[in-house]
């Protein structure tokens, strides 16, 4: 039986090619077949999670938490000088010139995305803003959450720094940045499940050389990924605990 | 801008639980939180410090050198009641979440307000520590907090 591998549905979808490279170059280094499934929604892969359906995961810092502390899974790596930060964007032409500008009924457009949304909401928070006093409206890419500020259905938006990073010129012209998160410790990590655990000291030798790697190079490049760094379990254990403050 | 950022400086002497004290320099000037950081620190359980983030070093004033093997109570302010504090160890010592808006002395003696959030760090059933983030809170709860530490002290 093939061992199961996902990832978080946040990836970009830019770089879903460049996710099936690398499970191609992972089968043929590690010798064993690995079936990769990506999903639409969190609910989806949560659920599957949960029903044991998978073996290997490239998961968001929210995820991790429920992978490892009830789940058994180890994190292998995490993305080199890669880590999860959220801006709070407006259009560009918004009268809002600050986060305590917003009131009661903001109208936030978000995605599923349960990282970017948690960072969103605590930059909210100087303005008195929590779950029950904004309208969230959720969409499913972050060119929408663009195109909602643009026509006025939306106040403020949650993108991450990254995607906003990579829209168009064109779009974040007319887009203003409101107040960017710094949080420099929360960050995607590839993790292992009990089923591949005997595979996890081959598999971060593999993925910390992989930049040294001939064919490991250009996957890299396809997924916009530096290279890997091993995860210590203590690394793991205080991002998870970092997670744990930020949730309420 | 809080009623209490007068600007004004007195020297007085702090008196910590453990039945240590210090003088320290208090200057009643706001420092700003900034937008979008977390202040992150972590502590043995005893609560010295053995991890501190840059926004931390930054905003408390002192190097992470002088942090580090500190007592996390080097940044309790005088206006600080001891009961908020009382309630921070219990809570975390019961090993649950810990809550609330806390008013921080830097080592210029000027403030910084928070919105702390202390956590339990438990490693296979055993208590190795504790971690403590502080994000921006509001200026509501600034208020709020001000109004309610000055009748608890």
């Amino acid at each position: 039986m093939p061992h199961n591998f996902t990832v978080s549905p946040d990836f970009a979808p830019d770089h879903m090619s460049g996710w099936f490279y690398f499970n191609t170059w992972l089968q043929r280094k590690l010798g064993v077949d690995i079936h990769l499934e990506l999903y639409d929604t969190f609910e989806q892969q949560r659920m599957d999670i949960r029903a044991g359906k998978v073996d290997m995961i490239y998961a968001n810092p929210y995820d991790a938490s429920m992978l490892v502390r009830e789940l058994g899974f180890k994190a292998v790596v995490r993305p080199v000088s890669k880590r999860d930060e959220a801006v709070i964007v407006v259009a560009a032409d918004s009268p809002i010139a600050t986060v305590e500008d917003l009131g009661a009924g903001t109208r936030v457009a978000t995605t599923a995305d349960p990282d970017v949304d948690t960072i969103g909401m605590i930059m909210l928070e100087p303005a008195d803003l929590d779950a029950a006093s904004v309208q969230k409206h959720v969409y499913n890419s972050h060119v929408l959450i663009a195109k909602s500020l643009l026509n006025g259905e939306t106040d403020v938006g949650f993108v991450l720094k990254q995607s906003y990073d990579e829209l168009s010129d064109l779009i974040r012209g007319r887009l203003r940045v409101l107040v960017a998160s710094q949080i420099s410790v929360v960050h995607h990590a590839l993790l292992v499940g009990p089923a591949m655990m005997d595979r996890f000291d081959e598999l971060r030798d593999l993925l910390v050389a992989m930049p040294k790697d001939e064919k490991g190079v250009g996957v890299l490049e396809s997924m916009e990924i530096r290279g890997w760094e091993p995860m210590s379990e203590e690394q793991t254990e205080f991002m998870i605990d970092l997670i744990d403050t930020l949730i309420d | 801008m809080s009623d209490q950022d007068t600007g004004a400086e007195r020297e007085v002497t702090l008196h910590y639980y453990d039945g240590s004290e210090r003088k320290a320099l208090i200057v009643d000037t706001e420092v700003p939180y900034p937008d979008g950081k977390l202040i992150v620190s972590r502590t043995d359980p005893q609560g010295f410090i053995t991890h501190a983030n840059q926004a931390f070093v930054d905003m408390s004033g002192y190097s992470r050198e002088e942090l580090i093997g500190a007592n996390h109570n080097i940044l309790r302010h005088p206006d600080m009641p001891a009961v908020a504090f009382k309630g921070l160890w219990d809570t975390v010592q019961s090993g649950q979440k810990w809550q609330g808006f806390v008013k921080n002395l830097r080592k210029d003696g000027k403030y910084y307000w928070v919105k702390a959030t202390v956590i339990p760090n438990i490693r296979q059933g055993k208590l190795v520590g504790y971690t403590s983030v502080r994000r921006k809170p509001s200026r509501s709860k600034i208020l709020e907090s001000e109004a309610l530490y000055a009748t608890l002290k």
